[in-house]
Order: structure tokens, then C-alpha cells, then sequence
């Protein structure tokens, strides 16, 4: 009888959790559709990668400001460490308070669709920065670059700073790069249309790695002596080359340029190793997302062709996929590094 | 009757403990804590935090607390005969890595590779199971060296690509609810069947017996005709094929399969059960506490997220509210032994609880 009844109090607490967990969660057809957001202003949530991302900071700083200029209110919520599990808990969060728009920069092309569409079958305008989703599953992408002006502003810099003339050497990231290689043929097409005297000697392969980037830079000055300019469209690579040419010989004779941060360029920009190098600006990327999620949400732009104010950056115009270019990547030189922190 | 007899002295020293009524049994025990303070949470949620009310908060908590209900079933059995298993969020990442890459690549239908996938996570928990109980290596040393294994080879398959191209209908299914309107999506379907399952398992039945009183001694086990070794390596086939599940949910769930899934998550679930009321050192706790302990976590991350707050918040309540919850054991032990003392004599015999028999092995 005893073990019976001990059996029979596991099994009543069993059934009483079961039924409690199941029922004390019910009701669930109440209103509370959301949609309405609570304030007077659009409200706007930015989920970056992950937080405490310099990267991010700079750009939702961004994004906070345009926010805050048209009058709506800013979140910013996200996951530690970027991975889309994460971000989707946040997503849906943002969809049950019924947020205007969201401004996510994705982890993973595919995992967030799903959530994504949730979000905007509750009508939460969904736009995507940095990195993309697939174009189906979002409103709108703002592309911080494309190629062709990443080519573009990496060959300017280089002709403005060895004089337009003299020979040149690539040092890339891996071989198979699918970016970097795209970029490289690019500028090789600029520089024979527009800078004949600009010679193309050797490009080289750093594989994202600082100390092989490093030696391939020494390498190249070694084979080539009268190398005048090096372009690397790598952070990792320009960075390693930095460092190579801050400590040689070769510091102000030859020039270096290509895409870059701010924090790990500082010191050799500082230096006088490199002059100008190039990137977009996270700040602006953030505040066009803001002033693009409110047209969205305004009903101003529904797709390809349409036009909008971004605040200080003036009008866009929404192109194929649904995207909008950010514009001309940004320059970076010794006037304004300061200014960036990431 | 053989199996009882070496019971017999065991109860008649807790006699006094089972002579309370049966509605003290059932309210005075640490997972009606859990309940209360779930329920005191839900109340509390619906009345001060804004948006948990609504429509859709108790679905994305039941379908994110999913992975962890699961994988709690197992893991209590296993805590509860005194192991642990840290490589099932692994073998959920594995699973699900190949049941992409089955239906994907090899172009098996999703039924096919799904039973595929959760026979991989059988073998999976067959490996740990079998250097656990019969080479007899501790479970942490051994899960913690599969743990990174498992994950590694779905890396080493997948590396940093996903599958992703599931069928809509699965997909659907998997995030479908039971009755529209209703927040019960329908991995619950399972989870329940399962729940059931181990639930008899675990307290109905001889089996059951037999890992509560591993946790307790293992030799007194042995000696009362347990098989301990058989016991706790069906115990970690079990929980690898739970991953199993778990991995083909997650993915379809997700729509993604890659080797970086549920990263982490066997921590969530093994805080989950401790946070339920089982003994991290055996012996002791009961699935309806662990089932609370899942929920309240749950309910608790939803509402704070709900309310603004980070994730760093957020894994502080967490933090400290299990390590209360692990401290309670010990703390309430002198506030028993009082109790016990002011009624005399009668409850002389016990003082011993789950910490002092474990003492005896």
C-alpha cells in the first residue's frame, strides 16, 4: 500500500504539472494584435550580429541618430555572439511587441527567413544591412558597397598617391576568394581603360592569415624593387603590410592602400606608412537602414524604382533586388580617422 | 519479492516520512517549489509585463523550449543515476548535419533520413554509453571528449556551409500548431508521448527503481540484482537518440542545417534539470520538477526579454537562480534536522537524507 501511494503521489504531481503548464498558459485568443507599437514615433529595432561589436556600435550609432531625427524610437537588441539561433529569439520578440520595422544584419542567409516572415506577416517592415538574407525573405537590403565602386575608389587612391605611373602588385586574400578575385579583375580593367602608365606587375596571396600576408609583402619588395604601390581589398592583408613596411626601408616609398579598418590602420595612417585607405562607413550604413525601415514603414518606397530622403545623405533610389547602395565607399586618411572607433 | 527484501530496512527507517498525508507529500517536495514558482511566474508575467499576454508568447516559448524539454527527459534519468552527459547538444548539431546532408545530398526522402539521422544519434549515445558502463570511464571525461568529437565531425562534413531546402510541408509541420489559435505547437505531440514514456520509465517501473538506487550506491545496486552497467548505457542510447529527434527538429524547425546548431545547449538543459529539483549527485529529483524547471526558465527569459532587458541580464537571473536552487539542498538540510529534532524521537532516523547515503558507498 505505502509503495502504492508514493506512486500515486509522483503520478497525481505529474498529471498536475502536465495540466498546470498546459492550462495556466491558455487563453490565448485575446486581442493584443500588437502592431500599433506603443509610441507616436515609428519604432525601430536594430539586430546586429552580435553586441559589443565595435562595427556595430559605429553603425547603429547611426542608426540611433537618424531615429532619433525623425522622431521614433530606437531599440537595439541582439545576440552575445553572432549566431542566428540567437537572433531569431530576438526577431520574434520584436514581432510579439509589435514593432514598426526591424534592421538586421544577418548571421545566416537562410535561418532567419522563417522568423523574418513572421515578422512581416504581423506588417513589421523588415530591412537588412551589412550582410543580407535571401532577397525574397526580406523588404529591403542596403548594400554597403558594390564592387564595381570598391574597385573604383582602391585604384583612384593608388594613382593619386604614386602619381599615376609606376608598377603595382596585389596582395589579396586567398586564391579562390570569390570577392577579392572579382574586385582584382575589376580594378585590372580600371587601370588598363583609364591609368595606361599603371603597371599590374605580380599579386600575391595572404590567405587572410596576418603573418603570411606579412611575408608575401616582403617577398613582393624583394622581387620587385621598383614597386611603387601596393593595393590590398583585404583588412587582414593591408594591415600585415602596414606593419611589414612601418619597420623597412621601403616606409614612404612605397605606397599602400586598399580596404581597411580605422582601429587597426590608426597607427600606421599616424605613422605617415599609409596615406588613405578606404571602407564604407558604418555610421552612415546605420542611418540610411533607419531612414529606409521608416519609408518602408511611411508606405514612401515598395519596391524597385522608388525614391527616398535619407536625412543628411540626401535621396535614394531603391535598385534591382530590392537593394540600395549605400553609395561610394568611404575614404579614410589622417584628417578624419579619428573620428571612427571600430 | 527478492528485489524488496533488502528494501525492507530503508523504509522502515523513513517510515515516519511516509506517514505524513498524501496531499503534504505531494505539496512539502522541492519540485512543488519549482511548480509554485513557475506558476507565481506566469501570474506575474501576465499581469506586469507588457506583450506576455499576447497571442503569441506561450507558442514561442513551448517552440524554443522545445530542443530543451526533450533532451531534459533523458539527462534527469542519467543525472539521477549520479552521470552526467555533456555531448547531446553536440549530437543534436551531428544529427542534424547529416539529416541535411542525407535528405540534401544524398536525396533521401526527409522520412528516410530522419530515422537515419536518429539511429546516428543512437550509435552516438551507444559510444558514450559503452565507454561509460563497461570500459567504466567517468561519464563528464568521457562526454566532454565527445562533446567536441561529435560537433567536429559535422564541422568536418558540413564545415562553415549549411543544407538548407527542406520541403515546405515538413517545415510547416514543424513549426505547425496542434489546434489553430491555440499556442501548443506541434512538437508537443512528442514531447508528451515521450514525457508519458519516461515518465513510467523513470517512477513506474522496476527499470526506474534501478536508477534511483544507482544514484544512491551503485553497489548496493549491484548487490539488490540492478544491472548497473545495462541500466545506465540504455540510459545514454536513450539520450542520444533524443538528440536525434531534437536534431532533425531543430533543423527543420530552423530550415537549416549546420554544424553550428544548438551550440551550448546542453548547459541550458542540464541547468534546467538541476534547476527542476534533481540531485547533481544522484538519487534524487522526479521529471515533473525538471518539466517546471524547463518552463520557469523559459518564462522567465521570455518575459525579461519581453521587457528590454539583455541577454546579459538575463543569463544573470538565470545564474543566480539556479545556484540558489543547487544551495537549497544544503541549506534546508539544518532547518530539516531542527524539525525533525523538535517532534523527538520519532523522527530520529532521518536525519539521513539523499547527501548522507551517497556517503556510504
Amino acid at each position: 500500500m505505502k509503495l502504492q501511494n508514493r506512486r500515486l503521489s509522483t503520478l497525481a504531481a505529474v498529471t498536475l504539472v502536465a495540466s498546470l503548464a498546459l492550462t495556466a498558459c491558455g487563453s490565448d485568443d485575446e486581442g493584443g494584435s500588437g502592431g500599433s507599437g506603443g509610441g507616436d514615433g515609428t519604432t525601430v529595432t536594430f539586430i546586429p550580429k552580435n553586441l559589443g561589436n565595435p562595427y556595430f556600435d559605429t553603425s547603429n550609432a547611426g542608426g540611433e541618430k537618424a531615429v532619433d531625427e525623425f522622431g521614433g524610437s530606437y531599440e537595439e537588441v541582439g545576440p552575445a555572439e553572432g549566431s542566428p539561433d540567437g537572433q531569431v529569439t530576438y526577431i520574434n520578440t520584436a514581432t510579439q511587441q509589435g514593432r514598426n520595422a526591424l534592421v538586421i544584419s544577418a548571421n545566416d542567409p537562410d535561418a532567419l527567413c522563417d522568423a523574418i516572415g513572421e515578422a512581416r506577416d504581423a506588417d513589421i517592415k523588415v530591412v537588412t544591412y551589412d550582410a543580407d538574407t535571401n532577397p525574397d525573405c526580406r523588404d529591403l537590403f542596403i548594400n554597403q558597397a558594390d564592387s564595381a565602386g570598391i574597385a573604383k575608389v582602391q585604384v583612384d587612391m593608388i594613382a593619386e598617391q604614386i602619381g599615376d605611373k609606376g608598377e603595382i602588385a596585389f596582395l589579396s586574400a586567398a586564391a579562390n576568394a570569390t570577392n577579392q578575385n572579382e574586385w582584382i579583375k575589376l580594378m585590372e580593367e580600371e587601370i588598363a581603360a583609364n591609368h595606361p602608365d599603371i603597371e599590374v606587375v605580380d599579386t600575391v596571396y595572404g590567405d587572410d592569415d596576418d603573418q603570411t600576408s606579412f611575408d608575401r609583402t616582403a617577398a613582393l619588395l624583394q622581387s620587385h624593387p621598383d614597386l611603387k604601390g601596393i593595393i590590398s581589398p583585404t583588412t587582414v592583408g593591408i594591415a600585415a603590410a602596414a606593419r611589414y613596411l612601418s619597420t623597412s626601408d621601403a616606409k614612404g616609398k612605397v605606397a599602400l592602400t586598399g580596404l581597411g579598418t580605422p582601429n587597426q590602420m590608426r597607427e600606421y595612417v599616424t605613422d605617415g606608412t599609409v596615406t588613405e585607405f578606404a571602407l564604407w562607413n558604418p555610421a552612415d550604413l546605420g542611418y540610411l537602414a533607419a531612414y529606409a525601415a521608416k519609408a518602408l514603414v511611411d508606405g514612401d518606397i515598395e519596391g524597385e524604382g522608388d525614391t527616398f530622403e535619407a536625412g543628411d545623405l540626401g535621396e535614394y533610389t531603391v535598385g534591382p533586388d530590392n537593394s540600395v547602395l549605400l553609395g561610394e565607399p568611404f575614404r579614410f586618411n589622417a584628417d578624419n580617422i579619428d573620428e571612427f572607433d571600430f | 519479492m527478492s528485489i524488496l527484501t533488502p528494501d525492507a530496512p530503508a523504509q522502515a527507517r523513513s517510515y515516519s516520512a511516509y506517514s505524513r498525508p498524501f496531499w503534504q507529500r505531494v505539496v512539502m517536495s522541492r519540485e512543488f517549489v519549482v511548480i509554485a514558482l513557475l506558476i507565481a511566474a506566469i501570474v506575474y508575467s501576465r499581469s506586469s509585463v507588457e506583450y506576455f499576454d499576447g497571442p503569441q508568447t506561450m507558442y514561442y516559448l513551448f517552440r524554443d523550449s522545445a530542443s530543451i524539454l526533450l533532451l531534459a527527459l533523458p539527462m534527469t534519468a542519467i543525472i539521477i543515476t549520479g552521470e552526467i552527459d555533456l555531448s547531446v547538444a553536440s549530437t543534436v548539431a551531428l544529427t542534424s548535419v547529416c539529416f541535411g546532408m542525407l535528405h540534401v545530398d544524398g536525396g533521401l526522402s526527409v522520412g528516410v533520413a530522419a530515422i537515419l539521422a536518429i539511429g546516428l544519434g543512437a550509435v552516438c549515445g551507444a559510444v558514450n554509453g559503452f565507454l561509460v558502463a563497461y570500459v567504466g570511464l567517468p561519464s563528464i571525461a568521457v562526454t566532454i571528449g565527445t562533446m567536441a568529437l561529435f560537433r567536429g565531425i559535422g564541422a568536418g562534413l558540413l564545415g562553415t556551409e549549411s543544407r538548407t531546402g527542406f520541403p515546405d510541408s515538413w517545415t510547416d509541420l514543424a513549426k505547425q500548431r496542434i489546434v489553430e489559435d491555440q499556442p501548443y505547437p506541434m512538437i508537443l505531440i512528442p514531447f508528451v508521448v515521450l514525457a508519458i514514456g519516461f515518465a513510467l520509465l523513470l517512477h513506474f517501473s522496476p527499470f526506474g527503481r534501478g536508477v534511483f538506487e544507482i544514484g544512491l550506491n551503485d553497489e548496493a545496486a549491484t548487490f539488490t540484482g540492478v544491472d548497473v552497467a545495462r541500466t545506465k548505457a540504455i540510459l545514454f542510447v536513450l539520450a542520444g537518440t533524443v538528440a536525434g529527434v531534437v536534431g532533425i527538429y531543430t533543423t527543420l524547425v530552423t530550415g537549416v542545417a549546420r554544424a553550428e546548431n544548438s551550440m551550448g545547449l546542453e548547459l541550458q538543459v542540464i541547468a534546467a534539470v538541476l534547476l527542476g529539483g534533481v540531485s547533481i549527485f544522484g538519487g534524487r529529483g522526479a521529471l515533473h520538477g525538471v518539466i517546471a524547471g524547463v518552463l520557469l526558465i523559459g518564462v522567465i527569459q521570455r518575459a525579461m526579454l519581453l521587457s528590454g532587458e539583455t541577454v546579459n541580464i538575463i543569463n544573470i537571473v538565470i545564474g543566480v537562480l539556479l545556484v540558489l536552487s543547487v544551495m537549497s539542498t544544503s541549506l534546508l538540510a539544518p532547518v530539516r534536522r531542527l524539525v525533525a529534532a523538535s517532534k523527538g524521537a520519532r523522527s530520529s532516523g532521518r536525519t539521513s537524507d539523499s547527501a548522507g547515503k551517497r556517503s556510504l558507498s
